[in-house]
């Protein structure tokens, strides 16, 4: 049988959505009929608003996908605006204020508090600066994914932003490929680094060659069926099939709808695309893909540039595209870090205006929840490094700000488990301040997720941490599961999960202490990766040690069961309720 | 009157006539044989697997782990509510919970 949201889907869906959405906005939340709700939060979905956790009814989460994470001159500028005006909502959140955008860990925005009455006025405004939320969530192509500075990278194999423009184009709002069984989440990578992340995408093309009519072409190599989330991490899988630029969009048009056509509607749970190569295995993906979608003999794989990644490898160069790099024009790209992604406002604005003043405005996003200012030359660089804005956003973190990625948790999302931001700000802060690496290793990546859904990838990080509870003194409290030695690169490897549950405010104490055993066991030179390699669970659960330290969580407690976590008047019976209705909820 | 029973969000809550009232991250105390070895699961339910009604009884599977003994899985169906004159009400959030069928 298929499911509500399959029904849901099947009566309307896609652009059509908008219409009704704009009239709700209209007509007030209230003007939802109460017994349409489930179906049209799902369908709103389609257009990037994502309702907020329950206490926070008829506020939304907007998402504006941003493709490759690249925005163009003064888009910045114009998502420091919207978050400025819409982006506020009746909680403050105690370390980033009133207003602030998320960078995500798949190069998109995301801001909080939105209420339906002004998604017209703020569609209009992305609009007219080329920016949209369509298919940010939902089950479509979502924003596809690759190395940001594509077209601008000197360590460039191939430049993937005509290729990711042209999908983008082929593929938002397309009939045809706009309702699947589930997300479908796309990645292009030109860079021999491996910044695309295709190995935990949906569909990844990844930089290749192979000889055609006597020539070496650069194409793409295609992978399926990665995904991190539900307990149930793959990698993506090599199918096979060398694909030339141009054929890129046959390729993935073709694999999307080998996704469409085959993929479980019935169980929500099982219709990634990554458990039907599960399934099938990726013999069974090229030849139905080869019969049923494309047109064209599909060639074998190429030779790869694999094993020049770095990227997440936790080992070797360019782990994060922070700091000075060049370019291939001669001019510099400048990644600057953002502690677990969110920026506030104002500081959104003055970064628009320092990227257009020093740089050609261009402002660009990377998986690692960063933002990269490109086109610096060389002779504005000293100023552009002395601005006081790049004391916060620094291209020359501490390791612990650096590796830093975070969810969003219970602040604002419905599957969460524990607090998940600011906690990762807390522990930085307290790493920073009383842990040392070992002499040589200035990389170290710690990813805090509030569930299984893992979108703070926490399986590719030295340090995975994953919400959970446990009681302390018998009374519950958020814990955390440590995981450790995930990475990318030619031969990525999911975190093995070592220690369960351990308690909050002990966490920093356990990384204390493992950083201690690493630097005290480890073989000259020794990444942390390769550290963890060569011991079992039972030896790296011994290092992990949690303890008590200095460090205090104040969030202790069932952040869930409040309406906003850091509201004064915590209580679900506090909530604000649904803003401009006059009943409340 | 029919009652509208949904699993959204991927599991993270159940709606029952389009309105959110049971959700995921709370610790239940479960009769559980079959899940682990403890005399009572301390069960943190991390996903709603599916949602149904038996008589005026509403009752899930959920995905979720004892954080007492790590045993993790998921459950057979427990009652978590009632449904009288169409108003759905929560059972006590801290009484034991014993699985039905
Ligand atoms: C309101 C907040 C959010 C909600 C409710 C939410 C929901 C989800 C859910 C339900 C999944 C599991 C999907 C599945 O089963 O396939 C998921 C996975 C994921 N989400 Fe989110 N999410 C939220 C915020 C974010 C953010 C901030 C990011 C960063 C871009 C993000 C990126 C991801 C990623 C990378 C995964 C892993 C998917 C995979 O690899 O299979 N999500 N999210
Ligand atoms: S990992 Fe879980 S808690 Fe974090 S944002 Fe994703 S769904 Fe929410
Ligand atoms: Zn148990």
């Amino acid at each position: 049988m298929p499911t509500d949201v399959e029904n849901w889907k099947s009566e309307v869906y896609g652009s059509e959505i908008r219409d009704r959405l704009f009239e709700f906005a209209e007509q007030g939340f209230d003007s939802i009929p109460d017994d349409e709700r489930d179906a049209w939060f799902e369908r709103f979905k389609w257009w990037g608003l994502y309702h907020q956790r329950n206490g926070q009814e008829g506020y939304f989460m907007m998402r504006i996908g941003t493709p490759n994470g690249v925005l163009e001159p003064g888009q910045l500028r114009v998502v420091g605006e919207i978050a400025d005006e819409y982006a506020r909502g009746p909680g403050t959140n105690p370390i980033f204020g009133d207003a602030y955008a998320d960078f995500t860990t798949r190069q998109s925005i995301q801001l909080h508090w939105i209420e339906l009455s002004d998604v017209p006025a703020i569609f209009e405004k992305l609009e007219e600066n080329g920016l949209s939320t369509q298919q940010a969530c939902g089950d479509s192509w979502r924003n596809i994914v690759g190395n940001p500075v594509a077209g601008k990278d000197g360590q460039e194999v191939i430049d993937a932003w005509p290729v990711i423009s042209d999908l983008n184009e082929r593929f938002k709002g397309n009939d045809d490929h706009s309702n699947l069984p589930r997300k479908w989440k796309v990645s292009v990578t030109g860079s021999a680094d491996g910044s695309g992340q295709g190995d935990i995408n949906d569909l990844a093309f990844e930089p290749a060659y192979r000889e055609v009519d006597g020539e070496d072409v650069v194409g793409f190599n295609v992978r399926v069926g990665g995904g991190l989330s539900r307990n149930e991490p793959r990698l993506a899988r090599d199918i096979d099939v060398w694909v030339s630029p141009e054929r890129v969009p046959d390729v993935a048009g073709g694999l999307s709808a080998l996704f469409r056509d085959y993929g479980d509607r019935e169980d929500r749970y099982n219709a990634r695309i990554k458990f039907l190569v599960d399934e099938w295995g990726p013999e069974k993906v090229r030849e139905t893909l080869q019969e049923e979608y494309v047109d064209f003999e599909l060639e074998s794989a190429g030779r790869d540039v694999r094993e020049e990644y770095t990227y997440n490898t936790g080992a070797g160069e360019r782990n994060d595209l922070v700091g000075v790099h060049d370019q291939k024009d001669g001019a510099n790209f400048v990644g600057l870090n953002v502690l677990v992604g969110r920026m506030g406002a104002a500081d959104v604005l003055d970064l628009a205006d320092l990227a257009a003043e020093y740089g050609s405005g261009e402002v660009r996003i990377s998986q690692r929840q960063n933002v990269i200012v490109t086109d610096v030359p060389d002779d504005a660089l000293d100023e552009f490094l002395a601005e006081p804005l790049l004391e916060h956003y620094s291209p020359e973190p501490s390791p612990f700000m650096r590796g830093s990625v975070a969810c969003t948790g219970t602040e604002f999302c419905s599957l969460s488990i524990v607090e998940t931001k600011n906690r990762q700000v807390r522990f930085a802060r307290w790493l920073k301040a009383n842990v040392d690496l070992p002499e040589g290793v200035d990389e170290f990546h710690i990813h805090l997720s509030g569930c299984t859904a893992s979108c703070a990838q926490p399986q590719i990080a030295d340090v995975s941490l994953r919400g959970m509870k446990t009681r302390k003194d018998g009374d519950p409290v958020e814990a955390l599961d440590v995981g450790l030695g995930g990475g990318l690169g030619d031969e990525p490897q999911f975190a093995r999960w070592v220690t369960q549950r351990v308690p909050v405010d002990e966490v920093p104490g356990a990384i204390a202490n493992l950083v201690e055993s690493f630097a005290a066991e480890r073989d000259e030179g020794e990444s942390f990766r390769a550290f963890v390699a060569r011991h079992d669970d039972d030896e790296l659960d011994a290092f992990v040690e949690p303890e008590e330290t200095d460090y205090e969580d104040p969030m202790m407690h069932n952040t869930k069961r409040t309406w906003y976590p850091y509201a004064e008047e915590d209580a679900m019976e506090d909530a604000p309720g649904v803003p401009g209705s006059p009943a409340g909820d | 009157m029919t009652t509208r029973l949904r699993v959204l969000d991927d599991g993270a809550w159940i709606s029952v006539n389009d309105a959110r009232k049971v959700r995921v991250s709370e610790l239940w105390r479960l009769d559980a044989p079959d899940l682990c070895e403890c005399e009572l699961t301390d069960l943190v339910v991390e996903n709603f697997q599916s949602v149904g009604v038996d008589g005026s009884t509403v009752e899930v599977r959920v995905y979720g782990q004892c954080i007492a003994c790590g045993a993790a899985g998921t459950t057979g169906w427990i009652p978590v509510g009632r449904v009288r004159g169409g108003e759905f009400a929560e059972l006590d959030r801290s009484a034991v919970r014993r699985v039905r069928r």
